[in-house]
């Protein structure tokens, strides 16, 4: 084998940085640390207006069925009012809805339970088919009726049909649909309220989440006392904005 | 066709913690050195700023630092009946991307094996018998001891700043550590971390019932801390963002906070990211390397020739590339022969969630690695005869975090929805905890790695097959230490308490843990493993896989980082020592 010697430096890389600089882009480090201002990749803010994935009909049907899953009682709001159909809608409009960065080659086969989910839709397809499914589903047992036109029993009858799967829904398996339907509204119940749900930190006040506080250095050690400060969201806290 | 770069001493395929352990210690040496990274660049402040690095549904649920399937994942099967079929999505371990790798989102657990561990076999054959162990249980003896290992560990616990209390320092055992501990030559670098009510409460039940509880040792550092290297790191401020999360406090322990500061200031340093290495290429004779082939993301081959290649990726992403290259015999689990994708390990976790009774616990006031923890029944550290298993775990209280999109506990028979659902929930939050056992997980014959017949990557290339399940030893063992841990949950007088023992069949949508191990073994025989025991290839002698967990025979009841740092200097003291002035088999 040819002997080790150290080499002088005779590609590009004595300056910092020489190779292409944006985010996913091959780089070539040497040198030091690369510094570069406004390389960061913060979330972006979820701001209220149009439906952005959903149609107004699946809308009207997820806003009762959030409604459902999380009911607005004395301890606070609802899924509704807590805005979980807007994290849902803007999650499915976004990579999360595509599968982005999932295993979606073929072949798909249906596999043991212990092999994982093994369907080709993405998440936002798994909707778009369940929530049709479930509208018909009410329409033709409930004489014409949408969901959320329903009295609130009905509405739990269809959900808990839908979670034991005691209820067939055409062409979608009904337990995997409520399964994905009830793990995003409560990933939007506890999630930042960046993302458009947890709504005034609805989730986080109901069992006493700080949020992203961060430290709690001097609170290790006091046991069994209640920590007093009330949450507040990686994009702050309302109160913290200055008001005319 | 790849385009030549200007050749190197050393090509480090990955830099997570052994590629940048090696990086450091080999360009120190003044050895001329590229890393190539398939992930990009992190750095703390820009990637993890405490502005909102505490972000549960992007680190903790859509792995945001995370190898996405879609650029590689493997194909799983419970076993050799089934047809394996991709893992589409990772859940029951997660492997890191980009740099610092696993260094990044650990959780700062950092655990040495016992010194039985390194010669299990012997050990265990020498206490219960020659015919003790299941036929089909494949572990074996490392080629190294506990002793040879026991400054390394030392040495790796100080790059880290590693936080807790020697229980036996050079046999001298130490009140307040862990009495099992092997000897260490020097106290922790930092004190213990502080216990919240939970762990304080498990302490306090391990004692009267007879056990000895410690501080498990933690890499998120108690106090302010400067490193051999220079690296300055900050005091833990619990916030409970750290396991699949960067650290914004620069208080975990990694790649980024202890060596890759001090690595960049090497002139004879370089560093290649979102550049994926798609083989080892060898010379005529196979015998020797002669570098490296990456793409970029431009989708560009590149050859970068170089004297010494070092394979310092994920543990299973060793195992493939090796597999890919052609270096060193697949293994056939048929015929137990071959060595490449032999004796796949993992880890044995189970838990027992307790409700306690009017406690406010503020369970979101948490580390990756705080807690209160016995070792009583790890390793062999108890008699295993007539238990129809053997091996062990540590337990305890350690739990990481309440965020609460994935830990928010309710009374069993609650409904998963409704008025009940949401009330249950507010009532339960603050009085809920989790114990946990981390066991063992030996070897088989059936649990391998190979490359699967049907499945590619974007590349074209065949994904890796894992072939795994629990075997009755690990079961048996799982149910025994969930067993004791629920007897000590007791004393702790809980309102409820529900046992989790470990069953089977594995599942790969179920979280454990990334304590995936083996398929490049270091032994003591070519028949058995792929690297001597300077983690060096039986076959292609300027090859290394240095020290990544790939390399465990088998693994124990520990979390395998220490370890893996550990064997990560033993392998740059014998590439710097030994190999340099002579290139050639080290064994």
């Amino acid at each position: 084998m040819t002997r080790l010697t150290r080499r002088s430096l005779l590609v590009s890389t004595a300056a910092l940085l020489v190779a292409g600089t944006t985010a996913g882009r091959a780089r070539t480090l040497s040198g030091g640390m690369p510094w570069e201002p406004g390389t960061a990749t913060p979330p972006a803010l979820v701001r209220p207006g149009p439906w952005m994935f959903f149609t107004s009909d699946e809308a009207s049907l997820i806003e009762a069925a959030v409604d459902r899953l999380i009911p607005p009682d004395d301890r606070g709001p609802g899924g509704k009012d807590a805005g979980c159909a807007v994290f849902m809608d803007r999650q499915l409009a976004g990579p999360y809805g595509r599968a982005a960065g999932l295993y979606m080659k073929p072949p798909f086969m249906p596999g043991a339970a212990t092999q994982g989910y093994q369907m080709p839709d993405a998440p936002a397809a798994r909707y778009r088919t369940g929530l049709k499914a479930t509208a018909d589903y009410v329409k033709a047992t409930f004489s014409g009726k949408s969901f959320a036109a329903l009295a609130p029993a009905d509405q739990d009858k269809v959900l808990g049909g839908l979670e034991t799967g005691s209820i067939a829904l055409k062409d979608v398996n009904a337990e995997e649909f409520f399964e994905l339907l009830l793990a995003n509204t409560q990933e939007g119940f506890f999630a930042d309220p960046i993302y458009g749900g947890n709504r005034d930190m609805a989730g986080w006040k109901l069992v006493g989440f700080p949020g992203a506080r961060y430290d709690y250095r001097d609170w290790v050690e006091r046991h069994n006392e209640v920590y007093p400060l009330p949450p507040v969201s990686i994009m702050g806290r309302s109160d913290w904005t200055l008001r005319e | 066709m790849a385009r030549k770069l200007p050749a190197k001493d050393v090509v480090i395929i990955g830099l997570g913690w052994t590629g940048s352990i090696l990086g450091y210690e080999l360009a120190k040496a003044g050895l001329d050195v590229v890393a190539i990274e398939r992930g990009p660049w992190r750095d703390t402040a820009t990637d993890f700023p405490p502005a909102y690095a505490q972000d549960e549904l992007r680190y903790a649920v859509r792995l945001d630092l995370f190898l996405r399937p879609d650029q590689e994942t493997l194909t799983f099967r419970n076993n050799a009946g089934q047809t394996a079929l991709p893992i589409r999505s990772f859940a029951s371990f997660l492997p890191g991307n980009g740099v610092g790798g696993a260094g990044v989102h650990w959780n700062g657990q950092t655990w040495r094996f016992l010194p039985t561990d390194f010669r299990v076999r012997s050990h265990l054959e020498e206490r219960y018998g020659k015919d003790a162990l299941p036929a089909d249980m494949t572990i074996q003896d490392w080629p190294v001891s506990y002793d040879e290992i026991e400054p390394y560990y030392d040495r790796f616990e100080k790059l880290c700043g590693t936080s807790g209390k020697a229980g036996n320092l050079r046999g001298a055992k130490q009140d307040g550590g862990n009495p099992f501990e092997g000897w260490r030559s020097s106290e922790y670098p930092t004190p213990p971390l502080k216990q919240g009510l939970g762990a304080t409460l498990f302490a306090e039940a391990a004692r009267n019932t007879g056990h000895n509880p410690f501080p498990q040792p933690a890499s998120n550092l108690s106090e302010a801390y400067v490193n051999p290297l220079g690296m300055k790191l900050g005091q833990c401020t619990y916030c409970g963002f750290c396991e699949r999360f960067g650290c914004g406090n620069y208080s975990k322990a990694s790649p980024q906070t202890c060596v890759l500061p001090a690595l960049l200031r090497f002139p004879n340093f370089t560093a290649q990211t979102e550049s994926e290495v798609t083989r080892i290429n060898l010379d005529s004779t196979g015998k020797r390397a002669t570098g490296i082939t990456y793409v970029d993301t431009s989708g560009e081959e590149w050859e970068q020739p170089a004297d010494i290649v070092l394979v310092c990726a994920f543990a299973l992403f060793n195992v493939r590339l090796m597999l890919l290259s052609g270096i060193g015999k697949p293994y056939d689990a048929q015929t137990g022969q071959g060595v490449v994708g032999r004796n796949y390990a993992y880890q044995t976790t189970s838990s027992v969630n307790l409700i306690l009774k009017d406690k406010n616990l503020n369970p979101f006031i948490a580390t990756g690695a705080h807690g209160m923890i016995i070792d009583d029944y790890n390793g062999d550290n108890f008699d295993h005869t007539g238990l129809g298993f053997f091996g062990g775990g540590y337990m305890g209280f350690g739990q990481t975090n309440a965020r609460p999109i994935q830990t928010r506990p309710v009374p069993a028979g609650t409904p998963k929805w409704g008025a009940q659902w949401k009330k249950a929930t507010a009532e339960t939050y603050q009085r809920a905890c989790s114990l946990a056992t981390h066991g063992s997980s030996y070897s088989y014959k059936d649990c391998c790695l190979d490359l699967d017949p049907t499945y590619k990557d974007r590349l074209g290339r065949p994904l890796m097959r894992m072939t795994f399940d629990f075997h009755d030893n690990e079961l048996k063992m799982s149910a025994f230490l969930t067993e004791r841990l629920a007897d000590i949950a007791k004393a702790m007088d809980p309102a409820e308490l529900t046992p989790a023992p470990r069953k089977g069949p594995y599942n790969m949508s179920i979280y454990q843990t990334t304590h995936n191990t083996g398929g490049t073994v270091m032994g003591a025989d070519p028949a058995t493993s792929v690297l001597n025991r300077y983690c060096q290839s039986w076959d292609v002698h300027n090859v290394f896989v240095p020290g990544g967990a790939s390399v465990f025979p088998q693994n124990h009841g520990y979390n395998p980082t220490d370890t893996v740092g550990a064997l990560a200097y033993w392998t740059a003291d014998a590439i710097r020592d030994r190999y340099l002035r002579n290139p050639g088999p080290l064994v």
